[in-house]
């Protein structure tokens, strides 16, 4: 005998959560299933992890309670400084600049630690009658039946929803067990990710510099810290993280440069493998993909959660219509209008990203100074720069309810 | 929740029957246009329900108590959404042959719904009542349309909400539902529509009101072919349009 649950989610690092927070607020009931254990989640070290979170997303971050609970600890982002650098050299003197005080919605984005996420997901999970967690569980089997789709976990039990939705990340069991296949490709890129404290204040300016290998970004975090996204090539990346602290500190300051004062690491180093991902379809019969199961790009603008979070917005306002006139929520027409409406968006998002970094991590002079007289352009129309704005804050394009603020 | 013993016919009888269901139901199939058009009506249909009847459609079952017929349920495309938001639900069609398909399909969707072959006029005759009529696209197929709302209107009970579509009649609907849907689209078969038949929203709020019914609310539904897809519209009621009207 299979438990009965509206809709049933695998995944429970952000997307997932704010799926099922989203839905349940909708009059859903919900089953999230976590592969790691709820004190996993909720372990409150610093483990170096951040992400810039765009106006949108705060929005709806906002819509289903949860900014509240992180707001005190997100640091805003007031500017960012785009400079075509090379180690060594220091910036180039055509530099993008980016200032919040030309857009009328405010800070471009907040930077939040993953550690305070995490915490403020479970915390507002728990007090959520409509979702039951299943920490500590895993997904072997997924098989659609007539009144809807069940899961067998690896305790055994089994639970039946009229949906399935993916939110398991880049290599997607969910998706795979659909039959979804994927395309994509490496970029020979390893992003290296930390945080640094540091002896000056940042004054809430994030900064990328293209340097030739990969982008560089410095994100401001509360306090005298910043989170490091360091993209590099595989080997020199695979360097990078077996040196200790002190040599990659080393390695670190030359690009980083001094305008920050001293350097020392806070929490520790990650490297994610940098590819582009897309699912063949982001639905199947009762199923759904959502985040970087149906779209892993690369993290070059740092819209990777942001465009998840806007797959949780769609689907919850695709899924919310469909409950409210009476349809199935699993039924193909509910989910071809989600498919309809985020496909197209995450496409473009992967080309423009993927085109960006091609052109950027080069060295090539002309390339070089192509850019920078690209960005001098933009920089010198104020149209073309807050356009730029308004795309990174998530604010064009079809919105959906939750995030419209 | 699953019905039982309500089929008694054959097993070569069911298999037609499930075909035939499938056929209902295949988004892109024989019944295409009326489930493009569904989510409109429904869009319709539940803020209707929900206006007159003071319910709030984030309630998980926000028709409970409410008694609703459908005429022309046919496969049962608007009786299974209704019960799904908990209604109390009836569908009767003219032809015999949809009732075991329409049944065939709650069962398989795990809903409680009572399908009959029938008529508004005989069920008029046998004293049934309902809080709420839906009569869509039916109108323009019937010989007696005062005599049919009549009957619409003995269904209801006192406060009662009666939602009925049609086609308007003029040029464009012309152009539209006749020679776009039936002859270049190909979306429905030949001859379905007879448009001399189709009713202005002037004639058929007049009929209403002889019928006995007060007419409260009417829009229009759109075929926007740049999303493909339909919506309501205050002012535009030139080919698809629906109305809303109380029995006193």
């Amino acid at each position: 005998m299979s438990d009965r649950t509206d809709i049933v989610i695998v995944g429970g690092g952000l997307n997932g959560p704010a799926l099922a927070l989203a839905l349940a607020q909708g009059g859903f009931s919900v089953t999230v299933i976590d592969t790691l254990p709820v004190d996993t989640r909720a372990d409150p070290g610093f483990d170096g992890r951040a992400y810039a979170l765009a106006l949108t997303s705060r929005r709806l971050l906002k819509a289903i309670g949860v900014w509240d609970r992180v707001k005190a600890e997100a640091q805003p982002m007031l500017e960012i400084k785009v400079s075509d650098g090379r180690a060594g050299e220091g910036p180039s003197p055509w530099m993008l600049h980016f200032d919040h005080a030309e857009i009328e919605e405010g800070p471009m984005g907040h930077l939040v630690e993953d550690r305070h996420l995490r915490r403020a997901f479970l915390d507002a999970m728990a007090k959520q009658p409509r979702i039951t967690h299943r920490a500590g569980e895993t997904v072997l089997a997924q098989v659609v039946g007539p009144l809807g789709i069940t899961v067998t976990l690896s305790s055994g039990s089994e639970i039946t929803g009229a949906l399935l939705v993916g939110c398991d990340g880049r290599a997607s069991g969910t998706a795979q067990r659909a039959g979804i296949g994927r395309t994509g490709w490496g970029y020979g890129q390893t992003a290296v990710v930390c945080a640094v404290s540091h002896e000056h204040p940042h004054g809430g300016v994030a900064h990328q510099f293209f340097m030739p290998h990969g982008p560089l970004a410095i994100l401001p975090l509360t306090g005298h810290r910043s989170s490091i996204v360091w993209s590099e090539t595989e080997s020199r990346a695979a360097e990078l993280m077996a040196l200790d602290d002190d040599a990659f500190l080393a390695a670190l300051r030359p690009a980083f440069g001094s305008f920050l004062g001293e350097i020392a690491l806070a929490g520790g180093r990650y490297s994610y493998p940098l590819n582009l991902t897309l699912a063949r379809s982001f639905i199947a019969d009762r199923v759904a993909l959502v985040g970087d199961a149906a779209h892993g790009v690369h993290p070059i603008a740092g819209q990777g959660l942001n465009a998840g979070l806007r797959d949780v917005a769609a689907l919850a306002d695709v899924l919310g219509a469909a409950r409210r006139r009476g349809e199935d929520p699993g039924s193909a027409q509910a989910l071809q209008r989600y498919q309809e409406w985020r496909r197209f968006d995450t496409a473009t998002l992967a080309m423009a990203t993927d085109v960006f970094n091609r052109l950027f991590s080069n060295d090539n002079p002309v390339l070089r100074g192509l850019r920078d007289l690209g960005m001098g352009a933009v920089n010198a129309v104020p149209a073309l720069r807050r356009g730029f704005m308004r795309e990174a804050a998530g604010l064009t394009g079809d919105l959906p309810e939750l995030m419209r603020g | 929740m699953l019905q039982s013993g309500t089929n008694t016919v054959n097993a070569a009888e069911i298999a037609k029957f499930e075909a035939m269901a499938a056929e209902w139901w295949d988004l892109n199939g024989k019944f295409k246009p009326l489930h493009m058009l569904n989510p409109c009506r429904l869009d319709y249909i539940t803020s209707q329900i929900a206006a007159e009847f003071a319910r709030d459609l984030d309630d998980p079952q926000p028709f409970k108590g409410l008694r609703i017929l459908d005429i022309g349920c046919g496969g049962g495309l608007l009786c299974e959404p209704m019960a799904r938001l908990g209604a109390d639900v009836l569908g009767v069609d003219a032809a015999p042959r949809n009732i075991p398909v329409a049944k065939l399909h709650a069962e398989q969707s795990g809903l409680k719904i009572d399908y009959r072959v029938g008529t508004a006029e005989a069920l008029a005759a046998a004293g049934e009542q309902f809080d709420i009529v839906l009569n869509m696209e039916v109108v323009e197929h019937v010989d007696d349309p005062l005599g049919y709302l009549t009957a619409c209107r003995q269904l209801l009970v006192c406060g009662g909400l009666h939602i009925c579509s049609t086609l308007n009649r003029n040029s464009k609907s012309y152009v539209f539902a006749i020679i776009g849907a039936e002859h270049v689209m190909r979306w429905l078969p030949k001859g379905t529509h007879d448009w001399a038949k189709f009713i202005t929203p002037e004639e058929l709020f007049a009929l209403l009101q002889k019928a006995g019914l007060d007419p409260v609310d009417r829009k229009g539904m759109v075929f926007n072919p740049l999303t493909w897809s339909w919506s309501l519209s205050e002012r535009d009621l030139s080919v698809n349009y629906v109305t809303a009207s109380i029995k006193p």
